[in-house]
């Protein structure tokens, strides 16, 4: 399958058209993936989000909240990490539409319109390309808990299970970003409104506290909420216990966050000159 | 069978919001010639660019590359044309080489194909010692001779360069300048926006003067010159209480009223060289001495101001 095709403009659409031109949209979306991860790994400071972030993050919950909602920091390590999972690899996201929109605004993304290349491989490529930093925060997440005492009760095959499935979701999640990459004028505009859209999302879970403890119509937010179902996914993946209903509801709300939220980035990215 | 024009825009109209930005312009070029599209900032220069890449769409009118309609058959258009913007389009990250392999694959080029084109352009464009530094730490000069070689490794037919020369210092602009003209020779169709008279001169075999989105002249370097005065003549007088009567000599030659340049000196077109030297025997004769004496081409001031009667509002150091 690498036979590759030299451009024959004027060539009658064959029989094979379509499954070629599906063939290229990957070629050209894996080629501009390869972009963003050299940009990635030749800008670490870049790399702060998913690196030093996430680790702030479960020092501050585990020590301060601990001992108030678990009792121990330990047990609430145990409580917290499957789920601060979901967050970070969340928040990693919102770095793919501020580059989208940087690339932009600096007339890099010009060349990538005037060659004969699909509307959405460059944005598939950024999407794709971010992927690395997601799993390179679950590294560092997982690295930096079994230090301070997480240990998982499952096995190697759920740990991994539920790492994907975060990912998924983070995958899915950060289409939304670059649609507001996209809508917004400014890099720094897009990190403003990219929280606007995370806050309820990650914060309106158990992550840090369980759901029984809230109120009455915060819980109804949370039981609904596609990450509070992929944090519960990931806990019981990690530590036992039901996952099914978590992986499930996981999986379709991505799907279709997916399928409505891809279309419109691609949209936008077309309306904007 | 091919196409007379190498591309082809016919009343282009484009609106941003309240402003037009193109008021029906139109702009051609056969097969393997240059197109010196001139005119000030906000002429439109852009716009036009922008379209004939597909990156725009017209409100009205119509543009064609190679007899292919941009609006209807973009991707069609995109294989054909490679684009040089106004400000450089490289990525700062990547390295020169990376650069150009990403847009070799993007055209379908295999790995190795891709490596071999991207080392050529280099090594063309005196990029080749600098190919494994990132874009980054390139200079201004050299950034402009990556995002030219970007546009041509797809071996395009037409090549749009938007203001290729703008920012550069004179000795870059030459290089950019030889870098144009060995893609005439190789066959290439090249439109070049400039505010700059003397680099359309330079380079291009017709030159369409465009202000507030339309064509106000269109011809040869030597026919628009034969309009607006082929060439403007200074004298500076030594003494400078004769700045009048040496005006008035050479007002009097060229048969055109002298304008003042600065404080001591008066400029005034002329049509030949022949003109020049009669102003030089007449202040000779008059006993005249000058401090400056020169013949030069028109800014892009003095030609609007000859065709429409104002200033472009931007004045540039000669």
């Amino acid at each position: 399958m690498t036979t590759t095709e030299t451009a024959a403009p004027s060539r009658a659409a064959a029989p094979g058209e379509e499954r070629r031109r599906t063939f290229r949209l990957a070629r050209h979306s894996l080629a501009l993936a390869g972009r963003s991860i050299r940009k990635t790994l030749r800008t670490p400071e870049q790399l702060l989000d998913v690196t030093l972030q996430p680790v702030m993050f479960v020092v501050v919950y585990v020590f301060l909240l601990g001992g108030a909602v678990a009792g121990s920091t330990g047990e609430y390590l145990q409580f917290l990490l499957p789920a601060i999972m979901v967050q970070t690899v969340l928040f990693g996201g919102m770095a793919t539409g501020v580059n989208l929109n940087t690339d932009i605004k600096k007339g890099v993304f010009d060349r990538f319109r005037s060659l004969p290349i699909g509307r959405s491989a460059p944005l598939i490529g950024s999407v794709l390309g971010d992927l690395i930093r997601y799993v390179l925060a679950e590294a560092v997440l997982l690295g930096f808990g079994y230090a301070l005492g997480f240990r998982a009760h499952t096995g190697i095959v759920p740990v991994l299970a539920a790492c994907l499935l975060t990912v998924f979701l983070a995958f899915c999640v950060s289409w939304a970003f670059v649609l507001v990459g996209m809508l917004m004028r400014e890099p720094g505009g897009v990190q403003g409104a990219a929280f606007v859209v995370l806050f309820p999302l990650t914060f309106g879970t158990s992550m840090v506290t369980p759901k029984d403890t809230l109120p009455g119509w915060l819980r109804a937010w949370v039981s609904v909420n596609p990450v509070n179902h992929a944090m519960e996914a990931a806990r019981g993946l990690m530590l036992g216990g039901p996952v099914a209903t978590g992986v499930v509801w996981t999986l379709v709300s991505g799907v279709v966050m997916l399928a409505v939220l891809a279309p419109l980035a691609v949209a936008a990215y077309r309306r904007r000159a | 069978m091919g196409p007379m024009y190498a591309f082809e825009a016919e009343g282009l109209v484009k609106r941003f919001g309240e402003t037009t930005a193109l008021n029906g312009i139109s702009l051609s070029a056969p097969p393997g010639t240059v197109l010196g599209v001139l005119g000030p900032n906000g002429a439109g220069k852009t716009t036009a660019v922008r379209i004939l890449a597909t990156l725009l769409r017209p409100d009205a009118g119509r543009a064609a590359v190679a007899g292919v309609d941009v609006v209807r058959h973009p991707a069609r258009v995109r294989r054909l044309i490679g684009l040089t913007g106004q400000y450089a389009s490289v990525d700062e990250d990547l390295t020169g080489a990376e650069n150009l392999v990403l847009i070799g694959r993007l055209l379908d080029l295999r790995s190795g194909e891709a490596k071999a084109r991207a080392a050529r352009l280099l090594a063309d464009f005196g990029l080749a010692e600098a190919a494994d530094r990132r874009a980054s730490t390139y200079s201004g000069g050299m950034r402009r001779r990556l995002d030219l070689a970007a546009s041509l490794v797809g071996r395009p037919e037409v090549i749009f360069l938007d203001e290729p020369t703008t920012g550069l210092d004179p000795a870059k602009r030459e290089d950019v300048w030889a870098i144009v003209r060995r893609l005439v020779a190789d066959g290439v169709t090249v439109l070049l926006t400039t505010q700059y008279l003397e680099e359309a001169d330079a380079l291009a075999d017709a030159i369409s003067v465009v202000d507030h989105g339309r064509v106000i002249a269109h011809g040869t370097a030597a026919e628009l010159k034969r309009v607006v005065g082929g060439q403007t003549v200074l004298v500076r007088p030594a003494d400078p209480a004769r700045l009048a009567e040496a005006a008035a000599i050479a007002a009097a030659v060229a048969g055109r009223p002298a304008e003042p340049a600065g404080r001591d000196a008066t400029t005034v077109p002329v049509d030949d060289a022949a003109a020049f030297t009669e102003i030089v025997r007449r202040l000779d004769a008059a006993g005249l001495a000058v401090t400056e004496l020169s013949l030069r081409l028109p800014s892009l001031d003095e030609v609007f101001f000859t065709l429409t009667g104002h200033r472009t509002g931007q004045e540039r150091a000669a």
